[in-house]
């Protein structure tokens, strides 16, 4: 389904991605770990579509497609999701018109039938529902006032009601309690589906408790350094990064 | 004053042999009062760039303009239902066309109880003291040229009056409309608009029209309000963009008197729009809010100019302007509070957004104090949309043009939310989008 090969990026004149590649097949949940700075969040936001990335050398292919030629909309409508870090607040405009604004957006896009205000409204009072999420939010600006644990799980909502093929979560965990964890946690594994692949971002192994992958890759210095199953991510939370930076060293050496 | 300015020439020239005054009415103080005024705007002409209040916007074009002054057909020329109605103004309409008063066209037949609504031509023939006094109201330096000019050649206008103690509920719709004709025309109207004490009145000002052929068109507002009286004024201009539009709007506020005022600003080519307030009475509130928006090369220039003169006055003023592609816009925000007006609270915010490199917004807060214990603030910024919001909604799956629209009304938002009939919210919302230019590139 997305298929990273040989990635170099370069963001204001500094190289952050330095020959990363990594498979993703549908219904796989891919754990990427890494110290600060290795270039998790670089890696996110560039699949989605922002500008400011420089793409030095590889490729990127999602469903077929070259992903690196698409606009953050056209990569919405064919399926990529990105939770962001930072939930941005936009004051003024409303929760529910601009997120079914955007889902018909995609739909229109396909060549889907647009959701009218009934269609739509069922919708988001079964999702909401999911994420124990108050129904007064819909009728908020987007984010704006939200506490950090409501923006987190308003993202896995709008992710919920926009159903997409591929979801990154960038620091999902980030800024949560453990309650607030669990819930979106809880709110991500319901959408777990043979055909749904989600890349999860953390510097915390504390999340794939509750998310368990299938696979773990720990990002260092611009690359995929090592790849494994969950239990890799325990021994991160032993051994810390440093460890992995030994082994990128032995792996120079050898 | 410089030798050809054929826009002025032929105010002049037309005002020599006298313009008929509001519905042919003699009166031979009105007659003075215009020969005097012609002889100061031959004396002065129009000002120019070297006028501290005219540094962002110029005249010269215009001048070099001649327009003929004056429909004679205006009174018979036919405009469709559809210009005439706003969702959810359903009070009494009052309807001009190129300045000239259309009783066909307008809807006085239901006039609720303590509201009067006449010509000011029908003031005259009654020989009403009210508006000589009105009239003769000294008009300030060069700077007030259109004001003069309006003076001195208004053909009719209209008169509106709130007796005592009435509450009018649904609001009143004063329609100017500029239609499209073979015709340069040229044309100047005034409102008269009285509230009595304690007397309240909603009222929405609308400048539309078809007119694809230039114009040039003065609109002078006068609002005397009285003790204790309440306005709801909604200004609402789209006029077409071949229109060049100069009001000046002059409020007197006495003792508790409260106006509180919404103006949208999105048609014209060249705008200039004047809001002069007198805070007479102690306690009296002016709140404006207000947006524009010049597009294309619209140039907008919006003036507030106002004077605390009593103690515990209050004044708020909250704009926003937006200019894309080659629009101008122009905010001076003055604020005097005068010696003796202690206690005054005066709050003025201007916040602008430019879209494209070569829009232009010029925006000038400027806050006098001459009194003691007063409270002001006064703010002004010039941005841009933020990328940030711009990329968080397209990722979503908002196509680029349609996400920074959103943002835009969101910009506005808060001055959208206070209009008044709330049914002319999603209304101006939708003209706002509209307005706002189809290409817009990355």
């Amino acid at each position: 389904m997305l298929q990273i090969d040989n990635l170099h990026v370069r963001v204001a004149g500094k190289d952050i991605l330095k020959g990363l590649s990594l498979q993703v097949q549908p219904g796989e949940v891919h754990a990427v770990m890494g110290p600060n700075g290795a270039g998790k969040s670089t890696l996110a936001n560039l699949l989605a579509g922002h500008e400011g990335y420089e793409v030095m050398a590889g490729s990127v292919r999602f469903l077929d497609r070259n992903l690196l030629e698409l606009q953050p909309e056209e990569r919405a409508a064919a399926g990529v999701f990105l939770a962001f870090q930072y939930p941005v607040e936009i004051p003024g405009v409303n929760n529910t018109y601009f997120l079914r604004a955007a889902l018909n957006a995609q739909r229109k896009h396909r060549g889907e039938q647009e959701l009218d205000s009934v269609q739509f409204l069922k919708l988001v009072r079964e999702k909401l529902a999911i994420l124990d999420l108050a129904p007064d939010l819909m009728n908020r600006s987007v984010n704006a006032g939200f506490s950090g644990g409501e923006k987190k799980r308003n993202e896995i909502f709008q992710m919920a009601v926009l159903e997409p093929r591929l979801a990154i979560l960038d620091e999902t965990d980030s800024g949560l309690d453990i309650d607030a964890l669990k819930q979106v946690a809880e709110g991500v594994n319901r959408q777990r589906s043979a055909d749904r692949a989600f890349i999860v971002v953390t510097h915390y192994q504390r999340l794939l408790d509750y998310i368990v992958p299938d696979f773990v890759h720990v990002l260092a210095a611009g690359r995929i350094v090592e790849s494994g199953t969950k239990e890799l991510a325990h021994k991160l939370e032993e051994h810390g990064y440093a460890w992995v930076a030994e082994r990128q060293l032995e792996g120079a050496d050898a | 004053m410089s030798a050809c300015v054929p826009l002025l020439d032929e105010v002049l020239k037309q005002a020599a042999v006298g313009q008929p005054y509001f519905d042919g009415a003699e009166s031979a103080w009105l007659a003075q009062l215009r020969q005097g005024e012609r002889a100061v705007l031959a004396r002065e002409g129009l000002p120019d760039r070297h006028n501290e209040a005219w540094k962002y916007t110029s005249l010269r074009a215009l001048a070099q303009q001649r327009f003929i002054i004056g429909d004679s057909e205006a009174g018979q020329r036919p405009v469709p239902e559809t210009e005439l109605h706003l969702p959810g103004v359903d009070g009494p309409r009052i309807v001009f066309v190129h300045g000239v008063f259309r009783a066909d066209l307008s809807s006085l037949q239901e006039m609720p109880a303590g509201l009067e609504v006449t010509t000011l031509g029908q003031v005259l023939s009654t020989g009403a003291a009210s508006l000589r006094s009105w009239m003769e109201r000294p008009i300030a330096d060069g700077a007030a040229a259109f004001e003069r000019m309006n003076l001195v050649m208004a053909t009719d206008g209209v008169s509106l009056r709130v007796k005592a103690g009435f509450h009018i509920e649904a609001p009143v719709h004063l329609l100017y409309l500029g239609i499209d004709t073979d015709a340069k025309l040229a044309w100047h109207t005034r409102a008269h608009i009285e509230l009595q004490a304690g007397a309240e009145l909603s009222l929405v000002e609308h400048y539309a029209g078809s007119s694809q052929s230039e114009q040039f068109a003065t609109v002078v507002s006068e609002i005397r309000m009285h003790e204790d009286a309440r306005l709801q004024l909604t200004q609402i201009q789209h006029a077409t963009e071949a229109v060049t539009l100069v009001r000046h709007e002059h409020f007197h506020l006495a003792p508790r008197a409260h106006v509180g005022m919404h103006t949208i600003e999105l048609g014209g080519a060249l705008v200039r729009h004047e809001i002069e307030t007198l805070l007479e009475g102690e306690g009296a509130i002016f709140d404006t809010c207000g947006l524009f928006a010049p597009q294309a090369r619209q140039h907008v220039d919006i003036r507030l100019d106002i004077r605390h003169q009593a103690r515990d006055t209050r004044s708020s003023a909250t704009w926003r302007g937006i200019a894309d592609q080659r629009g101008h816009g122009v905010f001076h925000g003055g604020i005097v509070i005068e010696r003796g007006a202690d206690g005054a609270d005066a709050r003025l915010h201007n916040k602008n957004l430019l879209l494209s490199d070569r829009a232009e917004i010029d925006t000038q807060p400027v806050l006098e104090i001459y009194a003691d214990e007063v409270q002001a603030a006064h703010g002004a910024t010039v941005g841009q949309i933020n990328e940030q919001a711009l990329f968080y909604l397209r990722s979503r799956g908002l196509p680029l043009a349609e996400a920074r629209r959103l943002l835009m009304v969101a910009f506005c938002r808060e001055i959208l939310d206070g209009i008044f009939p709330q049914s002319l919210q999603e209304y101006l919302a939708e003209r706002l989008i509209k307005h706002l230019p189809l290409s817009m590139q990355g």
